[in-house]
């Protein structure tokens, strides 16, 4: 038996399952705080159905697979995401979604936003737009289906790796740091 | 031999009711999908789900009642399908349903909700309390009209024990439901509140509660949570498809049969939105006490 868990071969296919599992069952945490969550109920309901993709909405970080960030984040919100974004279980995937989360989009000159989220969590997939369609929402998912049936999603890895660098940069934004350590 | 025999018919009926119980699950979500004209996943989809979970690689927990709750869970659900004759009059699928009687069952069926509750209890989270005391409830809610139309059964039969129950169905050629119309009727209507669906989905409630007493339940632990819920979804199928429909002398029959039931509260769900915590225990204390009192008179007089 452990002679057989053990081999390459097998263990190639477990790990085929295991990816096939994963990328046909994504459950999403949509983190709408921006304005970019108005585009997630048409994605879920009957006129875009993403649900047919197998893409399910969850209800709490424990349960979700996906963190979507819908937008822009204040520096308050960031410290919200970072700790729901800790609490959810390994392998998690983040997608950006949104110009905002990837270079400030029309708030690039504002005081209390972030410009760029990959210096704070670790991001998958970007969706381009502002706002992007649920199209395009859909083309991110699916972008992340093939990263994560080809092994290549493995934002979770770079942060649990890079812990320290990732701190350094949340540390400087959010002063009063008091992040319990109970959640991950 | 005879315990390898019941060892082999414990296990497959096991293996089995969860393959059932998961493509009912599937059915129900695309049945719902077509009613609000979507595709819908495919009817698959909820084996893809459990495969997820359980290939989760990390997996938190707040203590060691919560890391039970669902073994728990899925040791209650597995004991209730045992007890619960499948197929009739046949050797091999007997498991232990002779041995026991319908009050024990009654009993079991409470046990695994309490056990998820107490387990809910040491994550600490709100969302979790609130969700305990709505399934509580709720529990007292529909378990009054159900005990009752399950009694009124037991005095017009004389009997608490289920096989007896199918046998006398399968010799006369009938249905209790047929002999019995307002117990079967008032335990129909008890039934999206057994399963939690809507409109008595106040326990869950994902846009309210954040599911409930499951908010805390991540990885395995969910993917244990599911799998139980599959099972136990098909013991309580069975049960009630024993003691009003006939049962069935085929896994074939059992299957159409509880398939044909679990259609009702599915449909009723797909329609329905979320009734207030009152609203829940109120519309159970009307018409379906209402019924399964009426059934009591008339099997007693």
């Amino acid at each position: 038996m452990n002679y057989v868990l053990n081999d390459r071969e097998s263990s190639k296919i477990i790990e085929f399952i295991k990816n096939f599992a994963r990328k046909n069952s994504l459950w999403v945490l949509a983190y709408g705080t921006g304005c970019g969550a108005i585009e997630i109920p048409p994605t879920m309901t009957s006129r875009y159905d993403a649900e047919r993709f197998s893409i399910r909405g969850a209800a709490t970080p424990r349960q979700a697979d996906i963190l979507l960030i819908t937008g822009y984040l204040a520096v308050k919100t960031l410290k919200r995401v970072i700790r729901a974004y800790e609490q959810m279980q390994d392998p998690k995937y983040v997608i950006g979604f949104g110009s905002c989360t990837i270079n400030g989009g029309m708030y690039w000159d504002s005081y209390n936003t972030i410009k760029q989220l990959d210096l704070y969590i670790p991001v998958d997939v970007y969706i381009n737009g502002c706002m992007p369609r649920p199209e395009a929402v859909i083309a991110g998912f699916m972008k992340l289906q093939k990263l994560i049936g080809e092994n290549q999603a493995k934002g979770w890895k770079h942060y649990k790796e890079n812990l320290e660098w990732y701190r350094q940069n949340q540390r400087k934004l959010i002063k009063n740091w008091k992040m319990p350590d109970y959640n991950w | 031999m005879a315990f390898w025999q019941t060892l082999g018919s414990v296990l497959l009926t096991i293996f089995i009711a969860f393959v059932i119980g998961m493509f009912y699950m599937g059915i129900r979500r695309k049945v719902i999908a077509r009613i609000q004209n979507r595709y819908g996943p495919p009817v698959y989809q909820n084996f893809l789900d459990v495969v997820k979970l359980w290939s989760k690689s990390s997996n938190i927990n707040h203590g060691i009642m919560q890391h039970f709750a669902p073994l728990w869970m899925i040791a209650m659900a597995i004991s209730t399908l045992l007890f619960v004759p499948i197929v009739y009059n046949s050797d091999f699928w007997l498991n232990f349903s002779h041995k026991v009687d319908l009050i024990l069952i009654l009993y079991l069926m409470v046990f695994g909700p309490l056990g998820l509750a107490l387990g809910a209890g040491q994550t600490g989270n709100p969302n979790s309390a609130i969700g305990v005391t709505r399934g509580l409830s709720q529990l007292v809610g529909f378990e009054i009209p159900w005990v009752i139309a399950l009694i009124t059964v037991m005095i017009q039969y004389k009997t608490t024990s289920l096989t007896e129950l199918v046998s006398y169905q399968q010799i006369h050629h009938t249905w209790i439901a047929l002999e019995q119309p307002f117990a079967f009727l008032a335990s129909l209507l008890v039934i999206p509140a057994m399963f939690r669906y809507s409109p008595y989905d106040i326990v869950g409630a994902p846009s309210e509660l954040a599911s409930g007493p499951m908010s805390e339940f991540g990885g395995k632990y969910l993917g244990l949570l599911m799998s139980s819920g599959s099972i136990f979804m098909f013991a309580k199928l069975a049960l009630i498809v024993d003691i009003f429909l006939g049962g069935a002398s085929s896994w074939l029959g059992m299957i159409v049969k509880t398939l044909a039931l679990y259609l009702i509260p599915v449909m009723w769900s797909a329609i329905n939105p979320r009734y207030r915590t009152e609203q829940a225990i109120w519309s159970l204390w009307r018409w379906p006490l209402i019924l399964s009192l009426l059934g009591l008179i008339i099997a007693t007089v």
